[in-house]
């Protein structure tokens, strides 16, 4: 009740202050007239009586002050009063108001869209219910880690206790086939307990069921919500129905026909296979058969931890576990590179954000300081502003305006600057958001959940409330310490000094904060460069090429498919303008990873992993790999002959030093350490490639033609060279293998050279935004040094008048405006240099043949920066010296 | 010029208006007389201070105001107690009486 009074009648006064004020007035008159009527009354003369009571009540102002200052609609009237006041400032002085706005807008809509990317991806918990206890699971062979196959998954979930649910994916790309052009699928095979694992459960139907996942089990699939929309239309009757799938991954489904059995919920974020639409269950073989695609170490493992186990627990448990279930099988293990030591426990948080946390957290560092530059710039700005107020201040001093007043009025005026720099920022972070989704190299988790949000909005409010703050507080002290008496007199030059050395100071911290950001952004500039200037072992240009994706089912046998695959290299061959085809089963810098085991007869007992590639005679022509030693494959190499194998260089080098490879034998992948095997011969070693990027030096490879492996690749990438642009290629490639298999889907159709380009992708994004940012950054200071040196010498024309009528040249003066300018510079440059010891820390990661301080790189920046900066020194040095000391002596 | 302190006492002032109102309503001007006339001229209301008291009272909803025309057709604003007030004037009231005695006793211990 007292509440909703003092709301209703604050709002009241609030809505109509000059009817309160009259009501007032009309019930102090009254008073007055009871007062006096009643001291007439009492005999006074009608004089007397109203100045006896005049003098009772007093002042009527003060009176009038005192209840018109009880309530809380007086701090807030006030408060309005000093907001309307802010913007009248801001109005008069248009142009420095839209300068701070959009500085201030700049820094603030690039930090809060820089937020917002890195917010869901770095601090927010993954979208399920317990995030913290998802956890993934690797083997831990010679100190590193590697993904589980499907042995170690049976031998541990069948032995360990630790897990709520466990299971194994692996993806699956499913082609709808028969109308038009096969339409693929991204989607995952994956055992019963995947989406237990996650703590998800389909929002229709039902979810795996152990008898689900059973070797030749049904043929069923769970829907993502968005393809249930696209393909079916959110049919309600979609539960039971069948589809038509064929299955490329699988040699096993003799099927394509799927019954779906359950449809995801539309908020389910699948992090660990961002695009799949659809889901299967693995159906892998519980025996376990040695030499079978079950001891292929290609799945991924995904559990959720009990809620009374830790992390440390569960990997002692597997730890146990895991090494004992090797010895029992080790006819499995040795298929694949031996049995595991252990195994590697890493949150699912980490392992999705693992390889993008250190570009993220540089960005993130780098925007703060574009921020921190825009903030030093503003205050500089408002500064210079409050020096030309002086006398203003001076003025409300003398009128009574406490210390605190005049602050509180100052920071209001730089929260309204902030305030409007904020929301002008959120329009720039609603257009950056879309700029930096677009721009994200792929790969980049949970680039979905980018968006402007609440928390996002929140946190823009928090930076721009502090900013704000930030800014408003220096020249707000400053201010408020000017002595009224002697700034009314003018005669503040002492005033002058302190004032200059502060905005000095901030400048130098610009300069230093600016070449930070540009070192880094030159350090990756120079990092990109290096990189490619690596020799990727092959020729790029002009080869295109393309992944072709046999289903497993459609051919009987491996002949029939190789079969196949001759035939179109055959088609593909014959087209104008190619020069040489090949296929390869795992090209280079695509993201294809495959290692086997390989056994050499000279030394048993040594088991490694390396690169396998099936490839056709012609691929090393095609790609221009030299041949080091021996011959390459060729047709000879076919099914029946001796098995011919090719090792990269740097494998022949730490296998056999200075001895010549050739004529060493060798078992390789399901073959080894099978004595009834016979031996393949290395018949000639090959240049080395970069199979992951250009950074990574793993290269130790071997090479065998399809036919002389154990089984023919289903997807396999064909690699044509040509001698005209490739891209013009593409469908007449397309359609030779299209005639002779018209359902076979088509992926990944790219230039090498775009490949190459794109294995950068993450270090090219994060150097396209250190680049925008230390440009900002650069341009910044350069207004920063300009505007105190402009601010300077207008204060200074007298002074600089004077030395002109003594005697001073131009040039004199221009070299004194200068070398004033310049020293900030060079103390800067000096503060920025012991900075950025520190702060490339941060971007150490990824740098790549370039060290933190590298002196070609720094010596650039330091040069950019000073010229820009003399730049910015030499219109006001200009200026200055073209003062005329007769006009400026006389305007005394 | 009257030497001796007329102040009405510190935090004595809302009770002092909240029981004059209680008699009847009134005018400022009115309670400030009244409150005179009963302590027989002990305590002198500032008309400032009234005001602002009865600002807060009103804001409190111890009080209602209306404007009334009064027979030399000027407008004057009108002061009652509310229920709440009522409420607040039997607890201010108990208060006080609880402390003034305690004083009191505390006076003649000391005498």
């Amino acid at each position: 009740m007292s509440l909703w009074r003092q709301l209703t009648r604050g709002l009241r006064v609030l809505t109509n202050r000059t009817g309160a004020d009259h009501e007032l007035a009309e019930e102090l008159q009254d008073y007055l007239e009871h007062a006096t009527t009643s001291l007439e009354a009492s005999g006074l003369t009608p004089e007397e009586a109203r100045r006896a009571a005049r003098h009772e009540i007093g002042n009527a102002m003060v009176v009038r002050d005192r209840v018109r200052a009880y309530g809380w609609e007086n701090v807030v009237d006030t408060q309005f009063a000093d907001l309307r006041y802010a913007g009248r400032q801001l109005c008069n002085n248009a142009g420095f108001a839209v300068t701070a706005i959009l500085i201030l807008g700049l820094g603030i809509g690039a930090t809060t869209a820089i937020f917002s990317a890195i917010n869901p991806i770095l601090f927010q918990s993954l979208p399920y219910p317990h995030p913290d206890r998802v956890v993934m699971i690797f083997e831990m062979r010679d100190g590193g880690s590697r993904l589980p196959n499907f042995g170690t998954y049976e031998g541990l979930s069948e032995r360990s206790h630790s897990f709520d649910a466990i299971a194994v994916m692996k993806p699956w790309q499913p082609a709808m086939v028969g109308i038009g052009e096969p339409e693929l699928f991204e989607g995952q095979r994956v055992s019963a307990g995947y989406f237990r694992a996650l703590g998800v459960h389909p929002a229709l139907g039902r979810d795996f069921q152990t008898a689900d996942d059973q070797f030749h089990g049904p043929s069923v699939v769970i829907l993502s919500d968005r393809l249930w929309h696209r393909r079916f239309s959110g049919d309600p009757q979609i539960i039971g129905r069948q589809i038509t799938l064929e299955n490329s991954s699988s040699q096993l489904d003799a099927t394509n026909s799927f019954t779906v059995i359950g449809v995801m919920p539309s908020g389910f974020e699948n992090v660990l296979a961002p695009s799949a639409e659809l889901w299967a269950p693995l159906q892998y073989n519980p025996a376990l058969p040695p030499d079978s695609r079950e001891w292929g170490h290609h799945l991924r493992m995904v559990a959720c931890l009990q809620p009374s186990v830790s992390e440390e627990e569960a990997k002692s448990e597997l730890d146990a576990i895991l090494p004992a279930f090797g010895r029992t099988h080790a006819k499995g293990f040795e298929s694949a590179g031996g049995i595991p030591a252990g195994v590697v426990v890493t949150s699912l948080h980490d392992n999705v954000t693992a390889g993008v946390k250190p570009a993220l957290l540089a960005i993130l560092g780098a925007v703060v300081l574009v921020l921190l530059i825009a903030s030093v710039n503003v205050t500089n700005l408002l500064l210079a502003r409050s020096a030309q107020r002086r006398g203003e201040f001076a003025v409300r001093a003398a009128l009574g305006a406490g210390q605190r007043r005049l602050l509180r009025q100052l920071i209001t005026e730089s929260l309204l600057l902030a305030g409007l720099g904020g929301i002008f920022g959120i329009a720039v972070a609603t257009l950056g958001v879309r700029i930096l989704v677009a721009l994200s190299p792929p790969g980049l988790p949970r680039v979905d959940a980018i968006r402007v949000d609440g928390t996002v909005l929140l946190f823009a409010f928090g930076i721009t409330t502090c900013i704000g703050l930030l800014v408003g507080l220096v020249p707000a002290i400053q201010a408020s310490r000017n002595d009224p008496h002697a700034a009314l007199q003018q005669s503040s030059r002492q005033n002058i000094g302190g004032h200059q050395l502060v905005r000095r100071s901030l400048v130098v911290s610009e300069v230093a904060l600016a070449l930070i950001l540009l070192l880094s952004a030159g350090l990756l500039l120079r990092s990109l460069e290096r990189l490619f200037s690596v020799d990727p072992g092959f020729d790029a240009s002009q080869v295109l090429t393309m992944q072709v994706q046999e289903s497993g089912y459609r051919y009987e046998g491996d002949d029939a498919r190789a079969r196949f695959f001759q035939q179109s290299l055959e088609g593909v061959r014959h087209i104008p303008g190619i020069a040489s085809a090949a296929f390869v089963s795992q090209l280079p810098l695509s993201g294809d990873y495959e290692v086997y085991g390989i056994e050499f007869e000279a030394y048993p007992r040594e088991d490694e992993a390396v690169f396998r590639y099936a490839v056709s005679a012609d691929y090393f022509k095609t790609m221009r790999i030299p041949l080091r030693r021996g011959r390459l494959l060729d047709e000879g190499d076919r099914t029946g002959a001796p098995v011919a194998v090719l090792i990269s260089e740097s494998l022949a080098k730490r296998k056999f030093h200075d001895r010549d490879p050739i004529g060493q034998r060798v078992r390789m992948g399901p073959n080894m350490g099978r004595p009834d095997k016979p031996w393949a011969i290395i018949v000639g070693v090959v240049g080395d490639v970069k199979q992951l990027s250009l950074a990574a030096n793993e290269a130790e490879a071997f090479y065998t033609t399809p036919a002389q492996w154990a089984w023919v690749d289903n997807a396999q990438s064909v690699v044509v060279r040509t001698d005209r642009n490739p891209a013009t290629l593409v469908s007449s490639v397309r359609d030779a293998i299209w005639s002779v298999d018209k359902d076979l889907p088509i992926v990944r159709v790219a230039t090498m050279e775009s490949l190459l380009a794109q294995t950068e992708a993450q270090r090219r994004f994060a150097l396209i935004i250190f680049e925008a940012f230390a440009v900002v950054a650069l341009l910044l200071a350069a207004t920063g040094i300009y505007a105190v040196l402009s601010g300077g010498i207008a204060e200074r024309m007298r002074e600089i008048g004077v030395r002109a009528a003594l005697g001073a040249t131009r040039g004199s003066i221009l070299t004194l405006v200068i070398r004033q300018g310049m020293t900030l510079t060079v103390l800067g440059v000096g503060i920025g240099l012991l900075g950025a010891v520190a702060a490339t820390e941060a971007i150490a990661a990824m740098l790549f043949g370039v060290s933190r301080l590298d002196p070609v790189t720094c010596l650039g920046v330091i040069t950019l920066l000073g010229g820009v900066s003399l730049l910015a020194c030499g219109v006001p040095a200009w200026r200055a010296a073209r003062v005329d000391p007769a006009i400026t002596l006389r305007a005394e | 010029m009257d030497e001796t302190n007329r102040d009405v006492i510190q935090g004595t002032l809302d009770m002092l208006i909240l029981k004059t109102l209680s008699l009847e309503p009134m005018h400022g001007f009115g309670i400030a007389r009244r409150v005179e006339q009963i302590s027989r001229g002990v305590f002198k209301v500032n008309p400032g201070s009234l005001l602002t008291a009865l600002q807060r009272l009103e804001r409190s909803g111890w009080l209602d105001s209306e404007w009334r025309q009064t027979e030399n057709s000027r407008r004057a604003k009108v002061y009652s107690l509310t229920r709440t007030g009522k409420k607040q004037l039997e607890f201010e009231t108990a208060e006080w009486t609880r402390r003034s005695s305690a004083i009191a006793r505390l006076l003649r211990a000391a005498g």
